[in-house]
């Protein structure tokens, strides 16, 4: 069930009128219930694996927090008896013991999904190396991906590192830890949350809300809004960009970087939208997962306010943990007395690679997005080394620093160079997207802007319009957010304002919004993509 | 408390107005272009009822005239006719024609017999958004829809129609409550000549079976009609092309003598109707013009009469006046198309 | 704690470390600055800094990051 269906809406409707029709105390098991018939719905097979993720997850924690009870009490009685170094000593061990059972759980639910993610990207690159040799053929598997294993995956294994952690409790009721892994309106794409944020909502007792209920609905209607009157009409003309590269280079690459820039964005977090709103008009509190990326000033910023959750999840559980880790701190020891001050940085850096290999390739199984994670990091490390000449830039010109057309100035460039790096994932070809981008300097013929050549996309004037309206609208409601959101600002003027800019949505998303058998025709067309 | 009920219904009250002014506002209107939508809307503003009511594809409505029945035999008649309607569409218009009246004879048109399923989701919008809302309508609705289409569009046309922001125009607003009337009683009538010339033999067909579906529909028409005390009334219209097939005539006949119904088949009596092909036909044969129709329905209006099914209602109040309008309206209709035809084609 | 204070004033000379507070919410140290910390407080102060010690709570002030450092030596 897409979010944008009426199928969707349907099912909101009416688990949202029973969710407050029952008693409070059933309210969780409800919301459970409705997200098991959310997967269900989506291929029952679906259940056996996020079923597998949530039993192997629920019982491990289990383990490891009873593990940490004993340790703990037995520690508390034998303190005074035990040295420092010993104390050191029977805590690594005791850690240790304690990450056996988290070890084993990773492996478990990070090989199911290394198996239906990665397995076909493994074979495919084996046999391109064994035809290299003249040897033969592996068989291909044809694996369907259970829906956002890779979003439920990543929640479950966060929890079972922050139970390790002593972060948050074990939850030890089945059915309350089976929903959080498989909350509905997050399964799709995310976010990744977690348990300590959730669960002090998701297993609440909610009353009627009226004003939570109504900003909820409200951001629901704007999401649907993003989603359908923007995206989906940019998706139109990107395809037809993309199924035919040869023809459209130069600035139709810029097009395309600048195009796809916003079609993700209005389609990522107008979902992420819907996904909040959603879970607002439920009680539940889910975490923000962007914060005007497209604001940022560089790129390290950037992934701070670009699917947070994602990057938080990678830092903390990833890149943290990797850069404390022995080997890479006996790497830290060498290169420091090695090479001086740069040495110093040289672990870091690395795991910073190892960190943007592991994002890319969690986006998917291809080169392509292998190398847009690698490429980011090289970015970030990069601006990170060159740190000292910004230094001694803004010392030479210092009123420059902090003056708004400056700042203007570092935000176009980070959009350009992300939107640059990002159309490997709309190429989805390595050698073909830097052939692309190569002809932006070879072969610029800014005249197809205005020759009418854009009206051949498969979308009109008006079409364009419509987009242009809807992207400079979102624009708008960005800066005037900055303090406070738009809806808020609304409903504190008058509740007038409020449902009538709701109104207003509806009515544009009905008749602008990308939707039924109006818009197959085109669909048709480019539909070789 | 109060006060927010009140702006929420308020609020909800001016959103349901814009919903049906826009839904008003994107439904094609059928009026300068297309006028084949705006048949089956047409029939909700007749006055009297009907002794005879046709009900058919463009073989219908583009082959009888309703006016020259009135004039020549004083049967008052209307045609239930849309392009290329499926059986099933033309079963549940029959349900709901007796809704509103119960005339003496129903005239249906076997053609689309040879349509087993949903066929093109432009011409069930032409068929199906005319149909006031029904239980009628929404049977017919679940029956003809094509894979791609929702059930929700139906009932709110906006969901179908939104694409049309870009083409809106200035005909969009000047119908947006009211239409014109396109047709003579549901006759659409054409006054162009194109002859018919080297009409190609139907092309032979892997299987000349009917589809069950089809037998399942013409028999709920036959027993609707029997249980409603209408005379039932099969006809294939004397149209050269799409080909009509010698074992398909013959499952016709087998049926209708099986259920004692009539069955006129005009292809057999071009001579006697006297329809000459290089006049009567504004489109090479497919569909006849005026003259044609004229013809056809005077043969017609005689047959019925001979059989007894109708009477004549000449001098009878209401249908007096009503269909002195109507033939007034149909003269003139007449004069402006032939003018225009000429002013066309001035050789001819 | 002098040698704290240093470590940190060689990753951001321009920050006055014995009263700042607000290190990690006004995103004075990101994340690259953090395992930087984590390793030469390894190497200089021999303690080890595990991967859940890393939160905000620690690393806001060059105090919190003291205690942090004597807790971990204490075990």
């Amino acid at each position: 069930m897409s979010f944008a269906s009426t199928q969707f809406l349907a099912f909101l409707a009416a688990l949202f009128l029973l969710y407050y029709a029952i008693p409070r105390r059933h309210q969780w098991k409800l919301l459970l219930a409705g997200s098991l018939f959310f997967y269900w719905f989506a291929g029952w097979w679906c259940l056996i694996y996020i079923g597998v993720t949530a039993l192997t997850t629920y019982a491990a924690a289990r383990k490891v927090e009873d593990m940490a009870q004993a340790q703990d009490a037995w520690f508390q009685v034998h303190r005074p008896e035990l040295s420092k170094e010993e104390r050191k000593d029977w805590k690594a061990r005791a850690k240790s013991a304690r990450f056996r059972w988290v070890l084993a759980c990773l492996l478990v639910n990070f090989g199911i999904l290394a198996v239906v993610k990665y397995t076909n990207f493994v074979v495919g690159n084996l046999n391109a190396a064994l035809s290299a040799f003249g040897g033969g053929q592996l068989p291909g598997f044809s694996i369907v991906l259970p829906m956002g294993i890779s979003f439920y995956t990543f929640q479950s294994m966060g929890y079972l590192f922050d139970v390790y952690r002593k972060k948050c409790p074990a939850e030890r009721n089945l059915g309350k830890f089976a929903l959080f892994v498989t909350f509905f309106p997050q399964l799709i794409q995310g976010p990744i949350s977690r348990f300590g944020d959730l669960s002090a909502t998701l297993y609440a007792e909610h009353s009627w809300n009226t004003r939570q209920i109504a900003m909820g609905v409200e951001r629901v209607i704007w999401g649907l809004a993003k989603k359908l009157i923007i995206a989906d009409r940019l998706a139109i003309p990107l395809r037809a960009l993309v199924a035919d590269p040869d023809r459209y280079q130069g600035v139709y690459v810029l097009a395309v970087i600048f195009l796809y820039a916003i079609q993700l964005y209005a389609d990522f977090t107008g979902g992420i939208d819907i996904t909040i709103g959603v879970a607002q008009m439920l009680g539940v509190k889910v975490a923000e997962n962007f914060q005007r990326p497209f604001f940022s000033k560089n790129v390290a910023e950037y992934w701070r306010r670009w699917h947070i959750t994602m990057g938080t999840w990678f830092r903390d559980y990833l890149f943290y943990p990797m850069s404390v880790s022995k080997p890479i701190l006996d790497l830290h020891q060498k290169c420091r007395n090695r090479f001086g001050p740069f040495g110093k940085r040289i672990s870091v850096h690395v795991c910073s690679l190892i960190l943007w290999f592991a994002t890319g390739i969690w986006h998917g199984a291809s080169w392509n997005f292998i190398v847009w994670g690698m490429l980011n990091g090289v970015v970030i490390i990069i601006s990170e080394e060159c740190e000292p000449l910004y230094t001694r830039f803004h010392a030479r010109f210092p009123r420059l620093k902090g003056s708004r057309g400056w700042d203007l100035v570092q935000v176009l460039r980070t959009f350009w160079l992300m939107g640059a790096i990002r159309v490997l994932d709309v190429y989805r070809d390595v050698p073909l997207t830097f052939r692309q981008l190569g002809s932006v300097v070879a072969g610029f013929r800014p005249q197809v802007l205005w020759d009418g050549s854009f009206l051949e996309l498969g979308i009109s004037l008006g079409d364009w319009l419509v987009a242009a309206v809807g992207a400079l609208s979102l624009l708008a409601c960005s800066l005037l957010g900055r303090r406070e959101p738009v809806r808020e600002r609304l409903l504190r003027h008058s509740p007038h304002l409020a449902w009538g800019g709701c109104l207003l949505l509806i009515l544009c998303i009905l008749i602008f919004g990308v939707y039924g058998i109006g818009f197959d025709a085109s669909q048709f067309i480019y539909n070789q993509f | 408390m109060k006060k927010h009920i009140w702006t929420a219904v308020f609020w909800c009250a001016l959103g349901v107005t814009a919903l049906v002014l826009l839904n008003a506002l994107f439904m094609p209107k059928y009026m300068s272009d297309i006028p084949e939508g705006a048949l089956i809307a047409e029939y909700y503003r007749e006055e009297a009822g009907h002794d005879v009511v046709f009900i058919g594809d463009c073989e219908v409505y583009e082959n009888f005239s309703p006016d020259l029945l009135w004039r020549e035999y004083g049967i008052p008649s209307y045609i239930r006719g849309s392009a290329q309607q499926l059986i099933w569409q033309s079963y549940y218009l029959m349900e709901e024609t007796l809704k509103y009246e119960t005339p003496k004879v129903m005239v249906f048109n076997v053609l689309s017999m040879k349509y087993g399923e949903p066929q093109s989701e432009a011409y069930n919008r032409l068929n199906l958004d005319g149909m006031r809302l029904s239980r009628q309508k929404l049977a017919a609705v679940r029956a003809s829809m094509t894979e791609e289409e929702s059930f929700l569009s139906y009932l709110f046309p906006l969901l179908r129609y939104h694409t049309r922001w870009n083409e809106l125009s200035g005909e969009d607003v000047s119908y947006l409550f009211h239409r014109d009337i396109v047709s003579d009683s549901g006759y659409l009538m054409n006054v162009e000549v194109r002859p018919a010339e080297n009409v190609p033999q139907g092309k032979p067909l892997p299987s000349y079976e009917f589809a069950p579906v089809c037998w399942d529909y013409l028999d709920k028409m036959a027993d609707l009609c029997q249980s409603r005390g209408v005379q039932l009334v099969l006809i294939k219209a004397p149209s050269l092309y799409p080909w009509w097939y010698d074992q398909w005539e013959e499952q016709i006949e087998d049926y209708a003598a099986q259920k004692g119904l009539p069955y006129l088949n005009f292809l057999e009596y071009t001579d006697e109707l006297g329809l000459d092909f290089s006049a009567d036909t504004y489109d090479s044969g497919l569909h006849l013009n005026l003259y044609g129709a004229e013809k056809l329905s005077r043969w017609f209006g005689a047959w019925l009469t001979e059989q007894g099914l109708v009477e004549d209602r000449r001098g009878q109040e209401p249908y007096t006046g009503i269909w002195n309008e109507k033939s007034a309206a149909y003269a003139a209709r007449k004069e402006r198309l032939e003018a225009e035809w000429r002013r066309e084609n001035p050789a001819k | 704690m002098e040698d704290l204070l240093s470590i940190l004033r060689e990753l951001h000379p321009d920050i006055d470390f014995e009263t700042c507070t607000t290190l990690i919410d006004d995103q004075i140290l990101d994340s690259i600055d953090i395992v930087t910390l984590v390793a030469e407080i390894g190497s200089t102060f021999d303690v080890e800094v595990p991967a859940e010690e890393l939160t905000p709570e620690n690393f806001n002030s060059a105090k919190s990051l003291w205690e942090m450092i004597q807790r971990l030596d204490e075990a």
